[in-house]
């Protein structure tokens, strides 16, 4: 998404970037970044929950009026209102991603080769 | 409160993304100009979401077969989507939570009500929906998708975008 963000902001048009990463958009320079400490896939919230949805969305709009130049990060005080282990376990996928598993796949056979010597 | 961008992170990820290079390209920056009151605003969310009866999904089945690669094509969704329209492909996240409440990723009901009570002027009509993780797709996001997105922006006179990645 940093690379979206750039190539938008290049073209005239104003973003804010709502993430539970700031540090990756920091390191991608990118312009206004508002951090939130919520699960992955819930950058606005809880589901049902219009009051706090509103709240981040209003956060958003608050940055991009007094954001005064690039690199301007915002983290919202707010905690995650449920319980966050069960986060934690809920955002990720069923399965582990292509990627993930690809990597686990190299892991186990570096350490094979390794273990053999 | 300081956000920590680890804290819901695999512990097995965290050393991927802090090994991420610190870019040194100059900051790029677009000034808000218009008043908020006025102004049409326009989201972006990386989630996967699609119109499941009128598009196609993201290439999910592609990505199964070739692990670093993402579908890094757009979908449209319109200002007046209503929740039983919205599907997601998504390899990286459980989509479960999106297919009953799209505004988790991509508030455009949230959006439309501050429209209503003119915090903002106006959403734009229609929103952006990408899917997250691009490794090899990452150029055609930069070259082709990016630019198509503001395109769409100018077109629609969009005067600033929220993106949320998922």
């Amino acid at each position: 998404m940093p690379v979206l963000a750039r190539v938008i902001e290049e073209a005239g048009i104003p973003t804010v970037t709502i993430t539970m990463m700031p540090v990756l958009s920091q390191k991608h320079r990118s312009s206004r970044v508002l951090g939130v400490q919520f699960p992955f896939g819930h950058s606005f919230g809880v589901p049902g929950d219009v009051a706090m949805q509103t709240r981040v969305l209003r956060a958003a709009l608050d940055l991009l009026v007094t954001a005064s130049g690039p690199e301007t990060r915002v983290d919202l005080s707010e905690e995650w209102p449920g319980d966050a282990k069960e986060a934690y376990k809920s955002w990720q996928p069923a399965e582990p991603s292509p990627i993930v598993a690809h990597s686990i796949d190299a892991i186990r056979k570096a350490r094979r080769e390794a273990a053999r010597g | 409160m300081s956000v920590d961008s680890y804290a819901f992170l695999p512990r097995a990820f965290r050393a991927m993304f802090e090994a991420e290079p610190q870019f040194d390209h100059e900051p790029v920056w677009a000034e808000f100009e218009v008043p908020l009151g006025q102004a049409r605003v326009g989201l972006l969310s990386s989630a996967g979401m699609f119109l499941a009866e009128a598009q196609e999904p993201f290439d999910v089945e592609r990505e199964r077969r070739e692990p670093t690669w993402g579908d890094p094509t757009l979908r449209m969704i319109s200002e007046d989507v209503v929740q039983s329209q919205i599907d997601a492909t998504h390899l990286h996240i459980n989509t479960a939570d999106l297919l009953t409440d799209l505004n988790i990723a991509l508030p455009i009901h949230r959006l439309a009500e501050l429209a209503a009570d003119g915090v903002i002027g106006e959403t734009a009509p229609e929103h952006f929906s990408v899917m997250g993780f691009q490794q090899e797709g990452a150029d055609v996001w930069r070259n082709e998708t990016g630019p198509d997105i503001a395109a769409r922006c100018h077109a629609a006179d969009i005067d600033a975008l929220i993106l949320a990645p998922a």
